[in-house]
């Protein structure tokens, strides 16, 4: 395709690119790998791989209280993953962005700590119909425990959230409004924006799931004036078990702890315990150190090739793979948002997702099938599960291609 | 080869799958769910005494799931619940063990392939767990997570 070569000639050398990649240069079952599950999780350059690795062969020592020398590097390099997480999503300072294992954590530790605090029986909480399970089942818990309601904003056959329906559900009982930057299962883009604005006229908080968004888009949590905001290092090329939470300093500080524990503290005695400042207040314990420098890295390398340039990139990559499925015959897209990024999400007649991704499988091609944590989309729907291809910078046109040549494998097999 | 896994008559029993219906005077029911895949699954069978008299089910899942309750319900008429239960048991270490391929699985052999595929293994197993809740009375849905 045309525009595709005129983006890559435009300065984005994918194939330059997918040499930091070198998981991607393996056969699987013969054939060349084509890794198109990265809304799962994206693959690691060689840049974040060695800094785990120098961290374990050079400066490896726990964090913070340390005098040693290793202890202070060790210390500093995690710290400035923290710093870098600031300049990344620009917030207004480092003590707003708390270390958690992941997004799932992040909207665990404001369900639990602001939630338990501040919602009470006939109180609302506010969520939509294409949340992952990790943005639904911690807010259900609350909601159980504290005899407050949820409610759901409904979305139309897109995959678009239906805004003139969310207005009708906010109400001076509302207290959050929790949703997703972008569904992991329909790769719809959410007009956050808006979301929040809305939500703060209502005198509601907000939580944006940005696990799908921080990867492929600028996000400023400043701009958006989102009250919370939460990603995994994973899904942007870091490792899994590292990611962060970002908070409003006066909401994180009127919070009550998420953990007890070491690191968490200022001064311990058996009658009373006065806890860290912000944000050490939501770290108890030993942290995933080397995670946390390996996302450092991560930040450093997509930054070099530039959010922008990636985003472009991928659009592309997405307008080439929908024209290239459209044209199977029986194959249906899910989530066709006009505002949309790279998950190509799609049904085939007669045929179930699970015996596609088995024979993708064995021609090399990883896809994700199931219900990708998202029933009530598939509910919604009316589809058990879905095939879904998600894509990445490091993918190339040719890859889509073999996916379409692997469908077509799929169809003479179970037709 | 992806054809060892798609046998022809695997294939043939996922297109066109036998006893795929309801039957209202069986005397045991029950229902599986693979919240994996969320393969569902209804299984009916008609006991007379000890004897499968006989068997049927619906339910929407992959080609391996849907082929693998076909061939069983074929393969259950006239066992007596313990034969039932033997089967189930031959049938399991197909698709989990290297033990050599026997002859008295008669044509639930075609599903030899599948151990190759670990992932799938659930798939092929999820109608006769159903049938062992079924064949045991139990009322809750049985999942594939409960399978040891």
């Amino acid at each position: 395709m045309s525009t595709l070569s005129s983006v890559i000639t435009a300065g984005f050398d994918v194939e330059k690119i997918r040499e930091d990649f070198p998981v991607l240069k393996q056969t699987i079952h013969g054939k060349p790998l084509v890794y198109l599950d990265s809304a799962a999780t994206a693959q690691k350059p060689t840049a974040v791989v060695d800094a785990i690795r120098k961290f374990h062969e050079v400066d490896c020592a726990n964090i913070h209280r340390g005098v040693h020398e290793l202890s202070q590097r060790s210390t500093a390099a995690y710290e400035e993953a923290r710093a870098k997480a600031k300049r990344f999503v620009n917030s207004k300072s480092t003590n707003e962005l708390i270390f958690i294992r992941g997004a799932t954590e992040g909207i665990n530790l404001v369900a639990s700590s602001w939630g338990r605090k501040n919602v009470t029986v006939g109180d609302e909480i506010v969520i939509s119909a294409m949340e992952h399970h990790s943005n639904i089942v911690p807010w259900q818990m609350l909601c159980e425990e504290k005899g407050a309601r949820l409610r759901v904003i409904p979305m139309n056959d897109r995959g678009e959230l239906l805004l003139e329906e969310y207005e009708k559900l906010l109400n001076p009982r509302t207290r959050m409004v929790a949703v997703t930057h972008v569904s992991n299962a329909l790769g719809t883009i959410n007009p956050v924006k808006q979301i929040i604005e809305m939500a703060h006229q209502a005198g509601a908080l907000t939580l944006i799931d940005g696990a799908q968004a921080v990867p492929h888009m600028q996000v400023d949590v400043q701009a958006l004036d989102a009250d919370f905001y939460t990603f995994s290092g994973h899904k942007l090329v870091g490792p899994t078990g590292i990611g962060f939470l970002y908070g409003k300093t006066a909401l994180l500080n009127a919070m009550p702890p998420y953990q007890g524990g070491g690191d968490m503290i200022k001064v311990v005695t058996f009658e009373k315990t006065t806890y860290a400042d912000l944000p050490y207040k939501f770290e108890a314990g030993t942290p995933n150190i080397a995670g946390g420098i390996g996302l450092g890295a991560a930040f450093d390398y997509v930054n070099a090739i530039g959010l922008e340039k990636i985003a472009a990139y991928e659009h592309e990559l997405l307008l080439y793979g929908t024209e290239i499925l459209s044209r199977i015959p029986g194959l249906r897209i899910i989530g066709t948002a006009r505002e949309k990024a790279a998950v190509l999400s799609f049904v085939m007649e007669g045929i179930h997702p699970h015996d596609i991704g088995t024979v993708l499988d064995r021609q090399g091609i990883a896809v994700r099938t199931g219900h990708h944590c998202a029933q009530p989309v598939m509910d919604w729907f009316h589809v058990p599960a879905t095939t879904r291809a998600s894509l990445a910078f490091y993918n190339t046109a040719g890859e889509i291609d073999a996916l379409a040549a692997g469908l077509g494998k799929v169809k003479e097999i179970f037709s | 080869m992806i054809d060892d896994l798609y046998q022809e008559t695997i294939l043939d029993h996922s297109k066109h799958p036998r006893n795929c219906h309801a039957m209202n005077d069986a005397n045991r029911n029950a229902e599986g769910y693979n919240p994996l895949c969320g393969d569902k699954l209804k299984l009916y069978v008609k006991m007379e005494g000890d004897v499968v008299k006989d068997a049927s089910f619906q339910g929407s899942g992959c080609a391996i799931s849907t082929a693998s309750a076909s061939l069983m319900t074929e393969s259950l008429k006239g066992k007596t619940r313990d034969e039932a239960l033997k089967l189930l048991e031959k049938f399991h270490n197909l698709l989990t063990t290297d033990t050599p391929v026997t002859k008295d699985l008669g044509k639930l052999v075609v599903f030899c392939g599948v151990r190759d595929y670990p992932a799938r293994v659930k798939c092929a197993t999820l109608a006769w767990h159903t049938l062992k809740s079924a064949l045991d009375g139990v009322a809750e849905p049985v999942t594939t997570e409960e399978f040891e």
